[in-house]
């Protein structure tokens, strides 16, 4: 069992060497769900779309109670420049808005939408979203901000967990050029396995998705970048890429490699300036998932309604990769893989390693959910927290090189001198530094707290 | 209320009950396993064996005797100091017993019972506890323990006090290797050095034990290599550098790293990571001090070893270095925003 497949890192034509420096190997997980083939999920009775699902302005809304709307159909509107709309995923009439907790913290506004009588449904809905002939070549008849507008009209943001509006990024700017396009599909979350299925069943709209983005971009050179833990996965991906400008990187599998200040050094070489953006480097990267949903917006014409959730773990009776409707709660979407083990004991929308626990399952599924990992009693099982021995272990993993153990202290007595000196805004929250802890402190809890009440 | 409402009622609570409870918590989710703090300490136990093999077969008995001494004193004081903090006692987590066997193998055969157990409970208690216990002091408890002793009873764990002459035992009637080079300008064979069959502290006398449980603690990263890697380079450039200037017939810079504390102090005493810096620059430079101030203190000064002095001075110092070694991030200092 175990591995798919030992294989190391190739980088044909780049200068990075598929690594970066430091970092963590968490036990990957990936085989719970890995074999499962992306299921569609039966339409379901309601959704509740928030009207904040990335990062940015929540968005106003442009229906009524009672109004009928159909899948795709804007619901929300975005009211700023980094905002994206929101749509409706199924067909049906508008209920009472409401408000609810999403995982992350967040406290938002919803419009819940009560499912009508007909509804796309079973292959026909994984055809319309991802399966069909995704074009190649002829795609500059798309002009670049053509496909910027596309995407911001699709309510497109980054799928792989940070929901930044993608139009943000592909819209030119002639004082920072682009060079690269980089698409992540390193998926180095520990359990998590949606990018995977995405990228073997359906690396068509990826393709088209990374060259559309180039274009808007206007980047010359695309990269695929994949984690050597994934080789069907790559081999998929550059059958589907050939003859295309398209280039596939496979490095290697270390957490966390699909964060954007790990990835572009370890495929172009570039350091992404502390505080600043890939742009600054000439690069933009999106998520594999992100280039398949900007082909569907472009090609299509389709809004971001529908998503690929990974539901692992072993709290889960059946392991299952799933493609969703944004808005469904995560009770029913746990409900389709057999519901939870006895023994379940942590839900976590995301991965283990930088996912967000839920305390209602009653909450919806977003743009951002990648998956829902469910943890047992047993994965949890972990000794008390005990004194800071100063071992520096949380030095030797932080892929950012910063001291983890001084910023959590500076962050506990609330010495922002301190947490300044040692770069406390640089910090990630990857959470190696907790990962690997022999003392079990909270170090990521610690600094996202110093993070949020440290004077700017 | 029907009686169909109270049935509901009454079943209401067994299914919730039957549902998993679900636990919110912060991330991570996923931790290593493979090392806590506590196994952090049975390592450094673990990793000593070969240094008690070796000890054990040049003082026979007495490292026994000194092992039991140390390390009951050490959980004693431990015990009772952390009672008068009123704060939890943790002798579970292992390190006063790694405090009372560094102390232990750092004390002559023949140190009378007393001196070990006022050692430990100053290791342990002005060492340790007073300044918030473990995690938080700045001085190697047991070298702190040790120089407490060493100036109390000076008779006991100076010199001479290695040398028993009517001892049963061959290696004890014998000044240390360092004692009869400084004062008589005798060589002792690197074969002994190395294998530990001279007179010295318990724990010291064996290069051999040393390097091998050095090389464990350095394998589980319980022990930092850059800080025996800047000790050995630092006395080994200052060593060759002597011997190329005013050479000693006989004594090489092997002879300088084989010798004394040297090896037990860089893998054993100088790794303590409480009392070492925290990055591994950082801790290489802390290394280079100690391995420095050991051969000053060998060569410039009344006493043969150095390297109990080394270790605390260096300790003093690492606030400093810890400042002079901030890592620059990834992606280079965050710039202040222009408001």
């Amino acid at each position: 069992m175990g591995k798919l497949l030992e294989m190391t890192a190739v980088l044909t034509g780049l200068p990075g060497t598929g690594d970066f420096a430091r970092g963590v190997h968490p036990p990957e997980r990936k085989t719970l769900a890995q074999d499962a083939a992306i299921e569609v999920m039966p339409p379901p009775a309601q959704v509740v779309i928030p009207l904040l699902q990335h990062t940015g302005a929540p968005c106003e809304p442009v229906v009524k109670v009672k109004d009928e709307v159909k899948l795709g159909d804007k619901i929300g509107d975005a009211t700023g420049f980094i905002s994206a709309p929101v749509h409706a995923s199924i067909n049906g009439s508008v209920l009472m808005p409401s408000v609810t907790t999403l995982p992350n913290g967040r406290h938002v506004k919803t419009i819940p939408i009560k499912a009508g009588p007909d509804q796309l449904a079973g292959d026909a809905l994984k055809s319309e979203v991802l399966g069909g002939n995704w074009p190649t070549s002829g795609l500059e008849r798309f002009a670049p901000d053509q496909i910027a507008t596309a995407a911001r009209d699709a309510g497109l943001v980054g799928l792989g967990g940070a929901a930044f509006p993608t139009h943000v990024k592909l819209v030119r700017n002639e004082k920072r050029p682009v060079d690269t396009l980089l698409v992540n599909g390193c998926e180095c979350e520990p359990y998590l396995t949606s990018d995977y299925r995405l990228m073997l069943e359906f690396p068509g709209p990826v393709v088209t998705g990374a060259l559309l983005a180039a274009q808007a971009a206007g980047a010359k050179q695309i990269v695929v970048a994949i984690e050597d833990n994934k080789p069907a996965a790559a081999d998929a991906m550059r059958k589907a890429a050939e003859g295309t400008a398209v280039k596939i990187a496979v490095v290697h599998t270390k957490y966390p490699m699909g964060g954007e200040r790990q990835v572009i050094p370890a495929v172009l070489k570039r350091e992404v300036p502390t505080g600043g953006l890939p742009l600054d480097v000439g690069v933009v990267v999106i998520n594999v998932a992100t280039a398949a949903a900007l082909a569907r917006a472009v090609v299509r014409g389709k809004a971001l309604t529908h998503r690929v959730v990974t539901v692992t773990g072993a709290g889960i009776a059946r392991p299952k990769n799933v493609l969703v409707p944004v808005g469904i709660s995560y009770q029913e979407l746990i409900d389709f893989c057999g519901g939870l083990t006895p023994d379940a004991a942590r839900v976590i929308a995301g991965g283990p390693m930088m996912g967000f626990t839920v305390a209602d399952l009653k909450v919806p599924v977003t743009k951002g959910t990648s998956g829902v990992t469910v943890l047992t009693h047993a994965d949890l099982a972990r000794v008390d927290e005990t004194a800071c021995v100063r071992c520096g272990r949380c030095v030797d993993v932080c892929p950012l090189h910063l001291v983890p153990t001084k910023l959590a202290l500076a962050s506990k007595v609330e010495d922002w001198d301190l947490a300044k000196k040692y770069h406390l805004l640089a910090c990630c929250e990857c959470g190696c530094c907790a990962y690997t802890c022999p003392a079990a402190i909270p170090l990521v809890q610690l600094m996202r707290k110093g993070k949020a009440q440290m004077p700017r | 209320m029907t009686d169909e409402a109270k049935k509901e009622e009454q079943q209401a609570p067994k299914a919730e009950a039957a549902a998993p409870v679900l636990h919110v918590a912060p991330g991570p989710h996923a931790f290593s396993t493979s090392l806590t703090t506590r196994r952090m300490m049975f390592d450094v136990l673990l990793a000593l064996v070969p240094v008690f093999a070796a000890s054990l077969w040049q003082f026979r008995l007495y490292t026994v005797i000194q092992l039991v001494i140390c390390m009951v004193s050490a959980l004693l004081a431990e015990t009772l100091f952390t009672a008068m903090r009123k704060k939890p006692i943790l002798i579970r987590d292992g390190s006063a017993l790694v405090t009372g066997a560094i102390l232990a193998f750092s004390l002559p055969a023949k140190a009378p019972w007393y001196v070990g157990a006022v050692g430990s409970f100053v290791a342990i208690g002005i060492g340790k506890v007073i300044f918030g216990g473990l995690g938080q002091n700045i001085f190697n408890p047991a070298m702190l323990g040790r120089a407490f002793v060493m100036i109390a009873f000076p008779a006991f764990l100076g010199a001479t006090a290695y040398v028993v002459p009517d001892a049963a035992i061959d290696g004890l009637s014998r000044a240390t290797p360092l004692t009869t080079l400084k004062q008589l300008g005798q060589n002792t064979g690197l074969l002994p050095l190395f294998l530990g069959t001279t007179n010295g502290s318990l724990g010291e006398t064996s290069a051999l034990a040393c390097l091998l449980g050095g090389a464990y603690l350095c394998l589980r990263r319980t022990a930092s290599w850059e800080i025996p890697a800047g000790i050995v380079s630092a006395v080994a450039a200052i060593a060759g550098l002597m011997q190329w200037l005013a050479p000693v017939a006989g004594w090489t810079v092997l002879h300088e790293l084989f010798s004394g504390a040297l090896l037990f102090g860089a893998f054993y005493i100088a790794t303590d990571p409480v009392t070492s810096p925290l990055t591994p620059r950082g801790k290489f430079v802390f290394g280079l001090g100690v391995g420095a101030l050991v051969m000053l203190i060998r060569k410039l000064s009344g006493y043969p070893e150095g390297v109990m002095f080394a270790v605390l001075i260096m300790n003093a110092v690492v606030p400093l270095i810890n400042q002079w070694t901030i890592p620059t991030p990834v992606g280079g200092v965050v710039l202040e925003k222009k408001s």
